[in-house]
């Protein structure tokens, strides 16, 4: 185990991309919406060949989410493009009222997501939409971890009929899901069976956890690892299984410590699988310019900051 | 066809209801929802091609309405209840605990006739755009309508909207601003000068129209005038002039009914002003 088929490296951005061209063939339905950003958020191809059902909003991304909901009365899917923090914190209200409020079929697909935006800085990489999109009550949220699982998300939420979060990120990454693996939301993917430490990641903190899992085994710690990438609504019953056999839990993703993945994980094992916990995510803190690497280096977010916090367990 | 006569009747029993319903639990907005009743009435039970009987969400080869200003919900529920969306008889759970008439109109519980929540102000025009182009790629030729408070024009997003609608030629649109010129703080000219607005929507590319909102026969002139406007290219707007709180003397043209509802002896003498037309709820 922990060996897997590797695709060629890709940024998940262009997974959506792909599996939205692939929604225009399929899904007469599906809308695409884009606040000036179609090269980044990669729906060229969307555009170029459903031109008739693309619509350029310019930067007006709170118009963007109202145009959206209306949108679906009539009966169409729209997904909207643009960057995680313009996705959410601009327009939190917006979505609050005109979609989630409403029951809306919106899709708000949002890219650059974290810090791995890069050298932008802090005024781009929101680390705060997972909390504040969960927190909507029937919002469905989802963080894929690489391209193949990306581009599979994005075509399931079509079928899914509710307000959807689909959060994405800039850099490319080890592509290493299955090529034609089914998405089911609210499905976590058990990645490694183990005893004696529990690490559930999301994003493209999985691919950290992998490494972070093959050196703690190689060391002789066994690795029970999770892949959730649908925070809500979140595979308890995933969680509580894994936390009863190890009562040792590490939470893993690019977000805020507060609100985010590790915080929804401990209520549910606080509450049904009492453990001792680790979390791995940014600490109270805004991000920075730098390239994601090192961005991610300095705010413990790699696989030797997850060893490290497996072996603070064992120790416990 | 139904004469001016006929809605002027239908009017004066919203206005009845609405004064009810806020002094009923001592809560609500009469200001708005008394000066946009006479467009409410001639918009639902004149103009616009609805189906009451058979609601959809969807509402595929019917007119659509959208109130952006949530906040007069009382002549929207009244409204859509004498239209026959619902019993009249459920305007007496307006704001009470587990209506379907909240505070603010909202599609969380199913009350026929709403198609998105609003309270929270400047979002209707940006749903209203994207529902008009959900009907052109339906290829659905009825219209989509919307109400606007002034003051909610002071909102970004409205300009967004504003901008949106004329850059996409969405021309299948009828935009209609209350120009009631009062805000909760007072006119909107000392708490925010919205200067020309005429001159705004047409420098923003809209067809502009004006009318009296309080006069059935300038009223249905206008809207008349609007829906042929319709399908040239430009999206259609209405500036509605009103009288907040019309009907009522004493609440009549000041700010200070916005948001406050009538004691026992206030509402005796709002209902002696307003003559019971279709019987109370």
């Amino acid at each position: 185990m922990l060996e897997f088929e590797l695709s060629p490296a890709n940024d998940t951005r262009s997974g959506f991309g792909a599996g939205l061209h692939e929604l225009g063939k399929t899904n007469p339905k599906v809308t695409a919406l884009c606040a000036d950003l179609i090269g980044s958020l990669k729906m060229d191809a969307f555009k170029k060949d459903f031109p008739e059902r693309f619509f350029q909003v310019g930067i007006a991304e709170a118009n963007m989410m109202g145009v959206a909901a209306g949108m679906t009365i009539g009966g169409y899917i729209p997904f909207t493009g643009t960057f995680a923090n313009f996705s959410t914190g601009r327009v939190y209200d917006q979505i609050r009222q005109s979609i989630a409020y409403s029951g809306k079929n919106v899709k708000i697909c949002a890219s650059h997501a974290g810090l791995t935006l890069g050298e932008d800085g802090a005024t781009h990489q929101i680390l705060e939409d997972i909390g504040m999109m969960s927190m909507l009550p029937h919002m469905t949220v989802i963080n894929p971890c690489d391209y193949n699982q990306t581009k599979a998300a994005t075509i399931a939420i079509a079928d899914h009929h509710g307000p959807v979060y689909l959060r994405f990120g800039r850099p490319k990454v080890t592509n290493f899901t299955p090529v034609d693996q089914t998405f089911e939301i609210g499905k976590a993917w058990h990645i490694h069976e183990g005893n004696d430490v529990t690490i559930i990641a999301t994003g493209h903190l999985v691919w950290e956890a992998v490494e972070a899992a093959r050196e703690l085994e190689a060391e002789g710690i066994s690795v029970d690892l999770i892949n959730i990438h649908t925070i809500k609504p979140l595979d308890e019953e995933a969680i509580i299984r894994s936390a009863t056999k190890t009562g040792k839990v590490i939470t893993c993703e690019e977000h805020m410590i507060t609100g985010g993945l590790g915080s929804m994980v401990a209520q549910v094992v606080a509450k049904h699988a009492p453990s001792v916990m680790e979390f791995i995510g940014v600490n109270d803190s805004f991000g920075e310019s730098g390239t994601p690497d090192q961005l991610m280096e300095k705010y413990g977010l790699k696989a030797v900051n997850i060893v490290a916090a497996a072996k603070r367990l064992m120790e416990d | 066809m139904i004469s001016n006569e006929e809605l002027s009747r239908i009017a004066s029993q919203v206005r009845r209801d609405i004064v009810r319903m806020v002094h009923a639990v001592n809560s609500g907005h009469p200001g708005g929802s008394l000066g946009c009743t006479d467009f409410f009435v001639s918009l639902y039970f004149k103009h616009m091609q609805v189906n009451p009987d058979n609601w959809q969400m969807d509402g595929v080869n019917e007119d659509l309405f959208f109130l952006s200003n949530g906040h007069i919900s009382p002549v929207f529920y009244s409204t859509l209840a004498h239209r026959g969306f619902f019993p009249v008889a459920e305007l007496a759970t307006f704001r009470k605990l587990n209506t379907r008439l909240q505070g603010h109109p909202t599609t969380h519980d199913n009350l026929p006739g709403i198609r998105v929540a609003s309270g929270s102000l400047g979002q209707g025009l940006s749903v209203a755009a994207g529902a008009a182009q959900a009907k052109k790629l339906n290829g659905d030729k009825r219209l989509v309508f919307t109400l606007h408070g002034d003051g909610e024009l002071q909102e970004g997003q409205i300009w967004e909207a504003a901008m949106y609608c004329a850059h996409h030629k969405i021309d299948n649109l009828i935009a209609t601003v209350d120009v009631n010129g009062q805000q909760i703080d007072g006119p909107t000219e000392v708490v925010m000068s919205l200067g020309n607005l005429r001159a705004k929507f047409e420098a923003f590319g809209w067809v502009v129209n004006e009318c009296d909102g309080n006069d059935m026969n300038s009223l249905n002139a206008c809207i008349e005038t609007a829906k042929g406007q319709t399908g040239n290219g430009k999206p259609v707007l209405i500036l509605m002039k009103t009288a907040m709180g019309k009907g009522v003397d004493f609440m009549e043209g000041t700010h200070k009914w916005h948001g406050v509802a009538p004691n026992d002896e206030q509402l005796a003498s709002a209902l002696a002003q307003l003559e019971e037309t279709l019987g109370d709820y």
